[in-house]
């Protein structure tokens, strides 16, 4: 630590400037820097430290605030998106309003984003420079409190989803959970095993499922999405869609007597939870287990709704139940949450998307899900691994990776295809003992126990292959692969082109984000990364929290996870919504906008320009209004008042003029 | 002693003053930062919470301080997290540009761009985009102009030596 002290009298600044480490002291002169930062106007001292976000780094500033009689603190370390709040907290913990403080980022837009050291530091300079002749014009703030409605959203019935509002819901907070399928579960329902312990994944799910369907404290709202959402933290209202079932959720036992007794005495549609491998009639329930344990009605497929001239014989078998109804149209509920979580999940990759894989085309080429189904034992086929034709596989070949780590679809590894493609090994390996080949272009095993199950696989004779499969085919060259389906790959191990005759071909697709992410991210105000996945306040301190206070992410809706992070995720998500409504009021940033009544002359140009109608006309005084409470600070009126008569704390027009002034002072006498 | 700069090319390469709203481009910003992606360093940033906040003077200002440039990023439309702020932006950038114009500020030297959080690597872009394009320019020399100006204003009646002069030392 190396400090400089200035001569210069007035008001009394403290600069500090953040090595970061190296991370920042490694482009940047820090010394030069801070000598530099003494000799402003204002500086009373100026010190360079390694790590000022540490404590000594904020006991530093507090010992200052008191030794040298400082009003005014300046960090040049990281962005003010990451440590703000860090040396607000210190500024005040030494005695200062916290908004006396100003934080320049020399990291994220100097160090890291240049290579010379001159042009770095003199950046920094330029930038410490604007921070100290701004900071000079902040005032003392005090943040607002809003009270917090103590309900929360969740948004999603997975497994991330059910737990997340199991936990909030189990601490006596009121939960309402949305999910747009008709029965909650997701895809971990969907599965026979889970990795590496296989453990049955519907014993340790559909326990969970009934307590949500149990919970007095938890609204559960299936076939519903979300339509519309207003307000902000601790005040959000929401308007949920709820589809027509076409049946009295209320009135509905789950006899499933209806089912059987439907005119269409073969099921002939596709059934969407076992992927289509198996029929389902036009009233149905998802699966066995499924809840709420309420059947549901497909209007697109039955015969009442299509020709209005159905027998009806799903009323009958339902007789006094009266549960069936086929007048029910859609309804709109509207709540008022405080805090919302999305738990919104995933969609598996389109395997038909990877042409030369054949999937969609040769009828033995299967996704990693429909095996999941074909080795359930509550699935299509009763557990038995088996071909479209009924036989059983004698060979097997798993491709993991597809449309995973590739530039033409998707460049990230979908974190656990790897675990459950050596999972489905097994499964089929034990169902079938066929002969199992996994071809592979790194196996990814990172977890609790991951690579042991691996080892474990390998023992039992599965073939691990690696090499980016080329192409999947029905194009026999020899007698041997007559009828066959053909792995043609390079073995980069043997170093050696291969082609494998096999009966089935499992292709382990990786994660997209759903679909509709784009919606839903606008719909509820946060962000998205470059994949689609659902952004996050920061990946590493913050990795539930998105940009928009009160809306939280848990699961996979965030970026891939397997389960136990899934898991983890959703009680972190949780964790933070409760302790956001159990605080019972939150504290807003008070960046809101003010009116200097005296220079207003009541010209109306602000009031359609702000987005939250806070500015209204006030006829007595002939002029504007700014409602405090509903400002949100974001300055358009600001900008827009010709009076200047708008301001906006902590961006007020001295402030931003300062700023710039500061950043051009050497630009200014360079031309 | 702080007005010293003493830069490559002798003082010649541009400075860009850039106006970044908080949730979306100055997040950006952040993540070319963390992802260690490189560009000019030409561009200092001004973080405000809403590209809608970006006063036309602050322009103006900015220009009339020595900058050569000025960029503003704003959310792409339909994501502002003031639900339109942007738009407001974009019809204020669009008049500004006509008003420059007439001062002989060239459009190039006034960009406004839509950067998602997640664009790291547009932030770069942009910027390196822009620093080729101004200096393609030249240095705008507002100041020195402005004198010119500020003559031509004082000798209404007609040309005189003060505006030839500066109008010769305008080298342009």
């Amino acid at each position: 630590m190396r400090e400089a002290l200035s001569a210069n009298g007035g008001p009394r600044v403290g600069v500090y400037i953040c090595h970061c480490g190296k991370n920042i002291a490694g482009l940047v002169d820090v010394q030069r820097l801070t000598e530099y930062a003494a000799t402003l106007p204002g500086v009373a001292v100026a010190r360079d430290y390694k790590y000022m976000c540490s404590d000594p780094g904020q006991v530093l500033i507090q010992k200052d605030i008191a030794e040298h009689k400082l009003d005014r603190i300046v960090v040049a370390a990281c962005s003010p998106l990451l440590h703000e709040r860090t040396f607000r907290s210190a500024t005040e913990a030494g005695g200062l309003n916290p908004f006396y403080f100003q934080m320049v980022s020399i990291r994220e837009h100097a160090s890291w984003v240049h290579t010379d050291k001159e042009e770095a530091t003199r950046k920094a300079q330029d930038l410490v420079r604007a921070a100290v002749h701004r900071v000079i014009y902040h005032e003392s703030l005090e943040r607002r409190r809003v009270p917090i409605n103590p309900a929360v959203l969740v948004v999603g019935g997975g497994i991330a989803g059910i737990h997340a509002a199991l936990t909030i819901a189990n601490g006596g907070k009121r939960v309402y959970l949305v999910e747009r399928e008709p029965t909650i579960g997701g895809h971990m329902a969907k599965f026979d095993k889970t990795f590496p312990t296989l453990d049955c994944a519907a014993c340790i799910l559909t326990p969970k499922m009934t307590a949500v369907r149990a919970h007095p404290n938890i609204t559960l709202w299936t076939y519903s999405e979300v339509s519309q959402v207003d307000g902000y933290v601790g005040n959000y209202k929401v308007k949920v869609k709820r589809r027509p079932r076409y049946i009295n959720e209320e009135l509905c036992l789950g006899c499933l007597e209806c089912i059987p007794a439907c005119i269409y005495k073969e099921a002939k549609v596709p059934d969407e939870f076992n992927l289509g491998l198996s029929k389902r009639r036009p009233i149905y329930i998802p699966f066995p287990q499924a809840v709420p344990q309420v059947v549901v009605i497909d209007p697109e497929t039955c015969i009442e709704f299509k020709s209005g001239k159905c027998k009806k014989t799903c009323v009958e078998a339902c007789g006094e139940r009266n549960a069936i109804d086929f007048r029910q149209t859609e309804r709109i509920e509207e709540i008022e949450v405080g805090a919302i979580v999305l738990a919104t999940g995933f969609k598996t990759f389109d395997a038909g998307r990877v042409p030369y894989y054949g999937y969609g085309v040769y009828p033995n080429v299967y996704s990693a899900l429909e095996i999941e189904r074909l080795v359930n034992a509550s699935g299509p086929t009763g557990g038995e691994v088996v071909l479209r034709d009924g036989r059983k596989p004698e060979r097997v070949a798993i491709i993991h990776c597809v449309g995973s780590r590739d530039e033409n679809y998707n460049v990230y590894c979908s974190r656990v295809c790897c675990m459950y493609s050596i999972k489905l090994a097994h499964l089929i390996k034990e169902r079938t003992e066929a002969e199992v080949y996994n071809f592979y272009i790194d196996v990814r095993t990172p977890g609790k126990g991951f690579e042991e199950f691996y080892t474990k696989t390998l023992a039992e004779g599965v073939h691990f292959v690696r090499g980016k499969v080329g192409q999947v085919s029905d194009w026999a060259t020899t007698p041997e692969e007559q009828g066959k389906l053909v792995i043609q790959v390079e073995d980069t191990l043997a170093g050696m082109i291969r082609r494998i005759p096999v009966d089935m071909v499992v292709l382990s697709p990786g994660l997209d984000p759903q679909p509709d992410a784009q919606e839903v991210r606008r719909m509820f105000n946060i962000s998205c990364s470059n994949e689609g996945w659902f952004l996050e306040r920061h990946p590493k301190l913050a990795p539930v929290n998105t940009f928009t206070d009160g809306i939280f992410l848990a699961g996979a809706c965030q970026g891939p996870k397997d389960i136990p992070d899934s898991v983890a995720q959703a009680g972190a998500a949780a964790a933070e919504a409760f302790a956001l409504i159990d605080a019972g009021y939150f504290e807003l940033e008070p960046t809101t906008a003010y009116l200097l009544a005296e220079e207003c002359s009541g010209c109306k140009t602000c009031i359609p320009l702000c987005p939250y109608n806070a500015i209204a006309f006030d006829a007595a005084t002939a002029k504007a209004q700014i409602n405090e409470a509903l400002c949100k600070g974001c300055g358009v009126c600001v900008a827009a008042c010709p009076s200047g008569s708008i301001q906006q704390h902590l961006f007020d027009d001295r402030q931003i003029y300062a700023e710039i002034l500061g950043v051009l002072a050497g630009a200014t006498t360079a031309s | 002693m702080e007005e010293q700069r003493v830069g490559k090319a002798n003082g010649q390469e541009p400075t860009i003053v850039a106006f970044f709203c908080t949730w979306c481009t100055y997040t950006a910003a952040d993540l070319a930062g963390t992802s260690r992606m490189k560009y000019a360093p030409n561009v200092r940033i001004i973080r405000v919470m809403c590209s809608g906040r970006v006063d036309p003077q602050f322009v103006v200002e900015a220009f009339a301080q020595g900058a050569d440039g000025v960029l503003i990023g704003g959310c792409h439309p339909g994501d502002c997290h003031y639900v339109e702020g942007n738009y407001k932006t974009l019809r204020r950038i669009a008049l500004l540009k006509r008003v420059l114009r007439e001062m002989g500020i060239e459009d190039e030297r006034l960009r406004l761009e839509w950067i998602s959080a997640s664009e790291g690597d547009k932030v770069a872009r942009v910027i390196n985009d822009m620093v080729e394009a101004v200096r393609r320019l030249g240095r705008l020399d507002l100041p020195g102009k402005r004198k010119g100006w500020d003559a031509e204003l004082l000798h209404h009646d007609g040309p005189t030596e003060a505006l030839a002069a500066a109008a010769a030392s305008d080298g342009r």
